[in-house]
């Protein structure tokens, strides 16, 4: 064989090896995250739920220590309120589904409860350097690992749903009473909601599930077809927050 | 060769000093974010990066923006920049050291800046900026560190470096573009959701970075008697016209893809940053447009071009508007208003500044002391 020919082959060979390597590798990347063998998702029904309660809020703050302002006895220079920390709050219905709503869209203009989607293709889990957050294969839920977070913020400028808050001071010094059995965080890491995944495992539902006195919330998943979630999806008029991003949002609200 | 560093003017050693006064400062700060978290700085919830990461980002461009002056010399063999190719190169160490400076002092907990590496996530963008930016500096510390060195001893360069050379060109175009893939990837976030955000990021960096490169041009002719020489600068005044009307032109495409299609989400930003936003940053948007026209005017018409006053005020100009669009306006316009329609208001703090300042001022240090290097070898060579 020529010089020239054989050059020609290898590079031919090289380049699709090449091309296989990265084909496989986009696809791995493009896969990851989905087909959880649970699909655990929240509905809140928002004929129940009128957001003018704190309930879930208090309940979920409390069971997971949320320093919801950061440390009161600093006087630094930092915009205090915009500063804390939300795992679940209430937001106007404008802001949680600007593109679904019109000027007459009436009586559904209530504040409804916005909390992190726990996405089936999440873009916070795509953008960690460190893999410190991730969408469990077994149940969906999409967790951090409070130890390992570095703190870039990157997952915060990813979530299109401003859903991450991150400790610009000491949760610690912030927190009027800590309860035992969920750990504080430190200085410098990101958190948000986990779908009370400790509680989960001791059989419990989560907090705001719990704590909410309108029944307006239900949990559980979506593969089962009886489970309180799937039931409460049935027969009714349900949207998620900006479906059209591709996310695939597992908190549900009905109309 | 580190040594020529050591011995220098009053002036230079008055510089070197006001510098460390500078960083001293900025480290005492730094000390105190560490301490107290970044609650210091004016970061929040929602506009959750701001003045550091911006300087990352615009510095990128300058690192990347050497390949200016490296490729017409190697590629095209344009003799002017002979002289110039070096100070191209050593400007892009600082600026490649800058960047991680400033993502490091971003960290919410630097402490643990090594699970970068000890758990790489090939899906972070993050992840690749890392390696590029890494590799870029590697590369442009050993060619230009070995081209020196030959020029020295008045030895050719060794073989190895040519390839190594033509490597830094394709490289520091992949270093700005990995750092808008940084920001155009992310779903949600309308203002950076365009996909001529790397070639807007590249344009803007190759009017910004030769902008700053004729500036020090002439600092270093008027501290030593090195001179890279007029049509060099000229060249790069022409350089900086391309780019920085390719910049304008991006630009203004963003502009009309925003208003004629009438996207309320895509608007906002736009209209937050030059019209709804705090005072300062209005003001920063509108100056940019000012200094970007004035800049322009003064770059394209060939008298004021040639001229080296004007070219030097010029090249101030666009370096200013650039800095003010991409290292201020950028990332705040993307962070506001947040997903769910609310505007928080982001103004970096002292402290903030502090470090900033500090940074930049670790820059300049290094800057200095290879400048300072590279041009007591040159002098001596004119002098043999």
């Amino acid at each position: 064989m020529d010089r020239g020919k054989r050059n020609f082959l290898k590079i031919a060979g090289l380049t699709g090896v090449g091309a296989y390597v990265g084909l496989k590798g986009v696809q791995a990347i493009g896969n990851k995250g989905t087909k959880a063998k649970k699909k655990l998702a929240l509905v809140i029904d928002t004929r129940k739920c009128k957001g003018d309660c704190p309930d879930c809020i208090t309940a979920c703050h409390r069971e997971h220590n949320v320093a919801e302002r950061h440390n009161p006895n600093f006087k630094g220079p930092g915009p205090k309120a915009a500063q804390g920390i939300k795992w679940i709050w209430v937001s106007t219905f404008a802001g949680a589904f600007h593109e679904q709503i019109h000027e007459r869209t009436g009586k559904r203009k209530e504040p409804v409860v916005v909390l992190c989607n726990h996405c089936d293709d999440p873009p916070c889990t795509r953008v960690c350097p460190t893999g410190a957050t991730w969408k469990r294969k077994e149940d969906g839920i999409v967790t951090i690992d409070m130890h390992r977070c570095i703190g870039c913020r990157f997952c915060m400028a990813a979530c299109p749903y401003g859903s991450r808050s991150f400790n610009f001071s000491d949760p610690r010094r912030s927190l009027k009473a800590v309860k035992p059995g969920f750990p504080t965080r430190t200085t410098g890491v990101v958190e948000k909601c986990n779908f009370c995944v400790e509680r989960l495992g001791e059989g419990l539902l989560p907090a705001c599930v719990t704590a909410c006195t309108k029944k307006a919330m239900h949990f559980g998943d979506l593969n089962d077809k009886n489970s309180p979630a799937s039931k409460a999806l049935m027969g009714v008029h349900s949207i998620t927050r900006k479906p059209i991003l591709g996310t695939g949002p597992e908190v549900y609200y009905v109309l | 060769m580190l040594e020529k560093a050591l011995s220098g003017s009053k002036t230079y050693w008055a510089w070197i000093f006001a510098l460390l006064v500078l960083i001293g400062i900025g480290a005492g700060f730094y000390l105190y974010q560490l301490n107290e978290g970044l609650v210091v700085t004016g970061l929040n919830r929602d506009v959750s990066w701001g003045l550091y990461i911006a300087q990352f980002t615009f510095l990128v461009g300058v690192a990347a923006s050497a390949v200016m002056v490296v490729l017409p010399y190697y590629l095209h063999d344009y003799k002017a920049f002979g002289k110039l190719t070096l100070l191209g190169e050593f400007l892009a160490i600082p600026a490649c050291i800058m960047c991680m400076l400033f993502i490091f002092v971003d960290m919410g907990r630097p402490d643990r800046i090594v699970y970068v590496f000890m758990h790489p996530s090939p899906n972070s963008v993050m992840f690749w900026d890392t390696l590029v930016l890494s590799g870029y500096l590697g590369l442009n510390a050993v060619i230009g560190w070995t081209m020196l060195n030959a020029e020295r001893k008045d030895t050719a360069p060794p073989r190895w470096v040519k390839p190594l050379i033509y490597l830094s060109i394709p490289w520091a175009v992949s270093i700005h573009t990995v750092t808008a893939f940084l920001y155009q990837g992310l779903p949600g976030r309308g203002f950076w959701m365009t996909a001529i955000m790397a070639p807007r990021f590249l344009a803007s960096a190759f009017a910004a970075g030769p902008s700053f490169l004729i500036l020090m041009v002439l600092l270093v002719r008027k501290f030593t008697k090195f001179d890279p020489g007029n049509a060099a600068l000229r060249k790069l005044g022409q350089i900086v016209t391309y780019a920085m009307f390719v910049s304008v032109f991006f630009f203004l495409m963003e502009v009309f893809t925003v208003y004629y299609s009438n996207i309320p989400e895509h608007k906002h930003h736009f209209w937050f940053l030059f019209v709804g936003g705090p005072l300062y940053l209005k003001g920063a948007m509108w100056l940019f447009v000012a200094l970007a026209v004035i800049g322009l005017a003064i770059m394209v018409n060939p008298a004021t071009r040639n001229n080296i006053t004007t070219l030097a005020v010029g090249a101030g100009c666009i370096f200013t508007a650039s800095w003010l669009e991409k290292g201020l306006g950028l990332v705040i316009g993307g962070f506001t208003p947040n997903p769910l329609g609310e505007y928080t208001t982001y103004t970096p703090t002292f402290p903030e500044i502090a470090i900033a300042v500090m940074v930049w001022c670790i820059g300049f240090l290094i800057l200095t002391v290879l400048y300072k290097v590279a041009t007591a070898v040159k002098e001596e060579k004119a002098l043999s």
